[in-house]
């Protein structure tokens, strides 16, 4: 009986994961459309709503070539290797106060653990190929994912002083009682994070390994068909589970915003706040059914009302849980609020994809080993000051970071003003 | 692993094994060193060793002769050890059970850990970061290419 | 969970060291042979962990750490010699590594 839950949990985890991570991809090309003055894709389903239904399809439908002198064990081997880490860290990642398949005592290094795993897929697979530029790139990448692992691991760890455990319940429950969000009293900490988790999961503008001006695409140059979906779907998923870590240890996890901000509804026992996941999936609804009437073609028409049904579904239960007793509203309310903020923060990955070029290599590495490893050392030692601070003069949560995040800016400015001479010389030496 | 011609087979399956052994610490109730098993061991020694079997060009080496010329020797000898730990093992059988006392190691394995490593053995928590820094140093020296 | 008698553990343990034995004594690939030392290394923490465990202190498991940092050190620096050796040399098989030899 204890094991019907999370087997639950996960079967709805591997169900909705590739989907997901589809839907991710038409977000990320109707995001750089807009970013480009252009609409993206419109023709695949109304506005582009089909459009991965229609990708998934032609990659099942793809030839499997597998190169000559591959070796085919490892070449079978590599993307199985990518796709199970990335699905297996989401058995530690607490999407709401009940939506979670395993809460371990070191849920947030085992998710850490696994990623550092998810390193093999690719090495494995650049190797496998048997082509010289499958394996440079291979190489490369595994390279640039050990240095920001390290660098993003150490951004945790200044979180991780504060919070006190290493259990993803806990460390959002101890936002939760510190009343702040360890993403605004320790930013340094979410700065490091977030540019090592741009890095490890291969994204612009980290995606030397993988662009496709540059070694035409790395590792996965000689897979074709459903093993390059399977990478593909390890590379968004792993985008997710990096998403869901920086929600719940420096954004509040599952924690509503304003928390402490109980004005109600007049006339109600309702919050506004609460009452807002509703609001905004009903207004979705609501526009979507203004928009049927102006598709071209009746079956655009009918997949938007279809849309709009589903979004005044979402809209229903949101609403509806309102009245439930408290467990349950607490945990789809939750559920909503950590996938939008994972949402959020994905939306951020696509903004700085589409915002910054690409860092070539040698400058790659020199960021992370020379720029983000002592910051992060700093850091830390800056938030064990500040745990003294706290503990020694009994200084409040917000207050104690102040000296933390100023040593940091300083120590920072030191480094980014050390480095500038150095990036550009080498260019001038005709290197 | 012991007996693979292909080099990066064998690393796969050492690879394996030390994800099992990580799997025996977590079935004896040690989940600290589960994870520092996975991080450390897999993440990264079998990460660096892969590096270095790709980065070195094996192709020649796999055709030769794998096992060398005192193997019968060798296993000889292996098989005198086993035969030695075997009997010890085998002297002491009746000694080891579970204790009943299960139950209180587990929620705080990782405190306990971290209490005795940074009161207790502090000295050698203080020298095994030397020895690795040393360590990167000389690794660096060493993977340099002599340039002239 | 059955628990499992500590013997078996033992035994895996062993097992894993005279493999590991084996192959640093049998094989000509340097690589292969730093290898079987890790799985050698990894025995030694099979046991260790098991008599943490039955004693219930946790002293056993934080040698087990810092063996398993120096095994991290060891390996950094044999790979770096291999690789040095490799670009003087084109071998990795150790008969044929006979510089200093008579």
């Amino acid at each position: 009986m204890p094991f019907v839950l999370p087997v639950l949990y996960a079967v709805v985890i591997v169900a909705v994961l590739p989907l997901l991570a589809g839907y991710i991809v038409l977000m990320e090309r109707k995001v750089m459309a807009d970013m480009q003055a252009r609409l993206g894709p419109m023709r695949v389903g109304p506005h582009g709503l089909l459009q991965p239904i229609a990708d998934a399809v032609k990659l099942l439908l793809k030839e499997d070539i597998i190169p000559d002198k591959a070796d085919r064990l490892m070449f079978w081997f590599a993307p199985l290797v990518s796709v199970t880490m990335a699905l297996l860290a989401y058995s530690a990642l607490a999407i709401g106060p009940v939506f979670q398949i395993a809460d371990l005592n070191i849920g947030l290094l085992f998710i850490l653990a696994i990623s550092s795993l998810g390193i093999y897929g690719i090495v494995l697979g650049g190797w496998a190929s048997n082509s010289h530029y499958s394996l440079l790139g291979a190489l490369r990448s595994a390279a640039q994912l050990v240095s920001y692992e390290t660098a993003a691991g150490l951004g945790l760890i200044s979180v991780l002083l504060l919070a006190g455990s290493l259990s993803m319940k806990d460390i959002v429950q101890a936002q939760s009682d510190q009343g702040v969000w360890f993403g605004f009293s320790v930013p340094f900490g979410f700065f490091i994070y977030l540019v090592g988790s741009i890095a490890e999961t291969n994204r612009a503008p980290f995606d030397l390994p993988e662009a496709e001006s540059e070694l035409v695409a790395g590792y996965m140059t000689e897979y074709s068909g459903f093993r390059w979906s399977l990478y593909f779907l390890a590379e968004y998923a792993n985008m997710v589970v990096v998403a869901g870590i920086a929600t719940t240890l420096f954004l509040g996890g599952w924690l509503r915003p304003g928390a402490r901000y109980h004005e109600h509804i007049p006339g109600t026992g309702v919050e506004w706040l609460d009452a807002l996941p509703a609001l905004l999936t009903l207004g979705v609804a609501l526009y979507s059914l203004s928009l049927a009437p102006k598709q071209p073609v009746k079956i655009q028409k009918i997949v938007m009302v279809l849309v709009a049904l589903l979004c005044l579904g979402v809209a229903g239960v949101l609403g509806g849980s309102l009245f439930a007793p408290p467990a349950v509203m607490q945990g789809i309310h939750g559920a909503f609020w950590f996938m939008a903020k994972v949402f959020a923060y994905i939306y951020a990955f696509l903004w700085i994809r589409f915002t910054f070029p690409r860092y070539r290599f040698d400058q790659l590495m020199r960021l992370g080993w020379r720029f983000l490893i002592p910051l992060a050392l700093v850091n830390v030692i800056g938030v064990g000051v500040a745990i003294v601070l706290r503990q020694q003069f009994a200084w409040g949560p917000i207050v104690s970071l102040i000296p933390t995040t100023l040593g940091t800016l300083g120590v920072a400015m030191l480094l980014a003003k050390d480095d500038a001479p150095t990036a550009t010389a080498h260019l001038v030496d005709g290197e | 692993m012991v007996t693979r011609r292909n080099i990066v087979h064998g690393a796969v399956f050492l690879i394996t094994t030390l994800l099992s052994t990580a799997g025996i610490f977590l079935l004896l109730e040690a989940e600290f060193l589960f994870i520092v098993q996975v991080i450390l061991y897999v993440g990264g020694i079998m990460v660096l060793f892969v590096f270095v079997i790709m980065l070195v060009n094996l192709d020649v080496s796999m055709r030769q002769v794998q096992f060398n010329r005192q193997w019968f020797v060798a296993g000889a000898l292996a098989l005198v050890l086993a035969a030695q730990f075997l009997f010890a093992i085998w002297a002491g059988r009746g000694a080891l059970r579970l204790p009943a006392m299960a139950a209180e190691i587990s929620p705080k394995n990782t405190e306990a850990v971290a209490d005795a490593l940074f009161s207790h053995y502090m000295l050698p928590f203080e020298i095994a970061s030397i020895l690795l820094l040393v360590a990167m140093i000389g690794a660096v020296v060493m993977a340099k290419r002599r340039v002239g | 969970m059955i628990p499992v008698d500590y013997d078996y553990y033992l035994f895996l343990s062993l097992a894993l060291f005279v493999i590991g034995v084996i192959g640093v004594l049998t094989r000509r690939n340097v690589i292969i042979m730093l290898m079987s030392i890790e799985l050698i290394l990894n025995a030694v923490n099979i046991n260790l962990m098991v008599f943490s465990r039955m004693w219930g202190s946790v002293d056993g498991q934080v040698f087990a750490i810092f063996i398993i940092t120096d095994a991290a050190a060891e390996a950094a620096v044999g790979l770096g010699i291999i690789l040095a050796f490799f670009h003087n040399r084109e071998t990795v098989l150790a008969d044929e590594m006979d510089i200093m030899k008579w």
